[in-house]
């Protein structure tokens, strides 16, 4: 038994030998595939100075030029600008056409990212994304254009990104980074950045770049707020070092739930370039072991002083035994108790008796039906779009506004002149909030209480489709 | 003792959403020095309006709730021995997830 379980571990660690092995291979490929990408398109330019001369005078070579770093004349023009730069120039370039970065992400971060880095000439630049173009996406996604609606936001992103930039290579993921693929397809990558916009996405990506040895440039926003920092580089700490603990759902806010002003990520996402950037051309200093918070009402950005790698972190401290395998193992989704898609969550409370549908509601609108309908939404979502006659009482002060309720039904009755009582109906905007609401009132003795599923995507669904919908 | 606190990414919500409060925090009772510890307790009690469950966990903040005193991570401080100074400043911000 216990030779058979030396066997077993011998095993594992030959796997894990070969796995390492193979990450290196597929890191060298990275980088040959790379310079073979600059040497290609250096070619076609050599030949059409030959064409412009007419073989009067001699073409221009990079030797004859005297041009070591093999920058082509083209991509001398095209970067000038950069290799004007004192703090920059040509090795900067050089370094950056050489390099290879994977944006994670091509929605209100990734967009100016990717933008950035294909214009500044990286050699090979990934996306990934397995999301679709919509309308509510065009004012802070600003790579995609009205032309994709509908269309995969990784074929926009690329596209735009090859319309800036012809010669360097685009890769397009047009797929949910998961672990099963992750640690794929990071691998192929020098830098990555986390463009993402949930919290399991956030372990998840950090965790394989602590696994695959890549650092990582994490950027976050929401609302009129960002923030930014480099994690896992060159010893500095990972995103579990500073979060070992994830934090409780109700706290994990959506961009798609709270709102979030177009310019914050456009701004955030433009910072995330710039350190991937600085990173990939060698210049500067990272910020790692620093984060940038970002407060677009009051304008200000701080930078602050955050804790180095912590020898007892899960996953890249002194004595963790994670690796690949445990990484593709690990439920992201479980550990964070939310889902990694970012549609929102379904919830199921109550029984189907205390539930109508939204053309069900509209019927009995119609047979003149006596009722009272509430919706529970924010004060600033009704104010956005309502149905006519509903009475608003936020969820959150629905305990303190009871007997409005109680007012409202005892009213409706005494108009309709019906013995038996009027209905009560809860509304809100996608049909989770309604049904807690519900919940709540069946235990406060308001027994006829129901809630209308789906909510307001519902009754524009099914019942009115110029029903203006957020 | 003066100090100024300030909440962010979200946490200002718990607060009447209010981002910065220049406070002045009595030292406990026979104590000599004003900690992180006391100071939580203090904004526990005078600042936090509701959901309390969203600001702390047990003693400390929750998860997801980085706290920084003069622009410095409260790790490499001491966290919740951290001791604070007159003018002080200390940042409450819970990380963002968003993109």
């Amino acid at each position: 038994m216990e030779s058979s379980g030396d066997d077993v571990a011998r095993i594992r660690r030959e796997i894990q030998a070969l796995k390492d092995e193979k990450a290196c291979i597929e890191q060298k490929i990275s980088v040959l595939e790379a310079q073979l990408q600059e040497t290609a398109s250096l070619a076609p330019q050599l030949q059409q100075n030959g064409d412009v001369c007419n073989g009067s005078c001699p073409p221009i070579t990079a030797v004859g030029a005297n041009m070591a770093h093999g920058l082509s004349a083209d991509s001398i023009y095209r970067y000038s600008r950069h290799l004007l730069l004192p703090s920059f120039g040509v090795q900067a370039q050089s370094n950056l056409l050489k390099s290879s970065i994977l944006v994670v992400g091509a929605g209100g971060l990734g967009s100016p990212a990717l933008l950035y880095l294909a214009a500044c000439g990286v050699g090979r630049l990934g996306v990934v994304d397995h999301d679709v173009v919509e309308l509510n996406n065009m004012h802070r996604q600003v790579i995609h254009t009205e032309a994709y609606i509908g269309q995969p936001k990784v074929k926009s992103a690329a596209a735009a990104c090859r319309a800036i930039n012809s010669t360097i290579q685009i890769v397009e993921h047009k797929e949910a980074l998961r672990t099963s693929n992750a640690l794929e397809i990071l691998s192929r990558y020098d830098i990555i950045i986390d463009a993402t916009d949930n919290a399991p996405s956030r372990y998840m990506i950090s965790d394989c770049c602590v696994v695959l040895g890549k650092p990582l440039v994490s950027g976050a926003a929401l609302g009129l707020e960002g923030q930014l920092t480099v994690y896992n580089y060159k010893g500095g700490p990972c995103y579990r070092c500073l979060f070992p603990t994830p934090p409780p759902t109700t706290a994990c806010q959506r961009c798609s739930d709270s709102g979030v002003l177009g310019v914050v990520p456009g701004i955030i996402g433009c910072l995330q370039a710039l350190e991937a950037i600085k990173m990939a051309s060698a210049v500067g200093e990272p910020l790692s072991g620093r984060m940038l918070l970002f407060d677009a009402l009051s304008a200000r950005i701080r930078i602050v002083k955050i804790r180095g790698r912590s020898v007892q972190c899960e996953v890249c401290g002194e004595n963790t035994t994670f690796n690949q395998q445990q990484f593709k193992d690990f439920d992201y989704e479980k550990f964070t108790q939310s889902p990694l898609s970012t549609s929102p969550p379904k919830l199921k409370l109550l029984a189907p008796d205390s539930r109508i549908t939204s053309k069900e509601y509209k019927g009995r609108i119609v047979a003149g039906e006596a009722h009272v309908l509430v919706d529970v939404r924010p004060e600033h979502h009704y104010r956005i779009v309502s149905i006519p006659k509903s009475l608003n009482i936020p969820l959150a002060s629905l305990e303190a506004r009871l007997s409005e309720i109680s007012a409202a039904l005892k009213q409706e009755q005494e108009q309709e002149g019906t013995g038996s009582g009027a209905n009560l109906y809860v509304i809100c905007r996608r049909g989770n909030d309604s049904q807690r609401a519900v919940q709540y009132l069946h235990n406060k003795g308001f027994n006829l209480a129901k809630d209308i599923v789906g909510g307001l995507e519902s009754w524009v669904h099914d019942v009115d489709p110029n029903f203006p919908m957020y | 003792m003066q100090l100024t606190l300030e909440f962010g990414g979200g946490l200002e919500l718990l607060c009447e959403s209010v981002k910065v409060h220049n406070v002045n925090v009595d030292l406990p009772k026979g104590a000599e020095k004003l900690t992180m510890r006391d100071l939580l307790s203090w904004v526990r009690t005078n600042l936090i309006k509701e959901r309390p469950e969203m600001f702390m966990k047990g003693e400390s903040v929750r998860p997801g709730v980085l706290v920084l005193v003069n622009d410095c991570d409260w790790e490499l401080s001491g966290q919740l021995d951290t001791t604070l100074e007159e003018k002080d400043v200390v940042v409450f911000i819970s990380t963002l997830h968003g993109g």
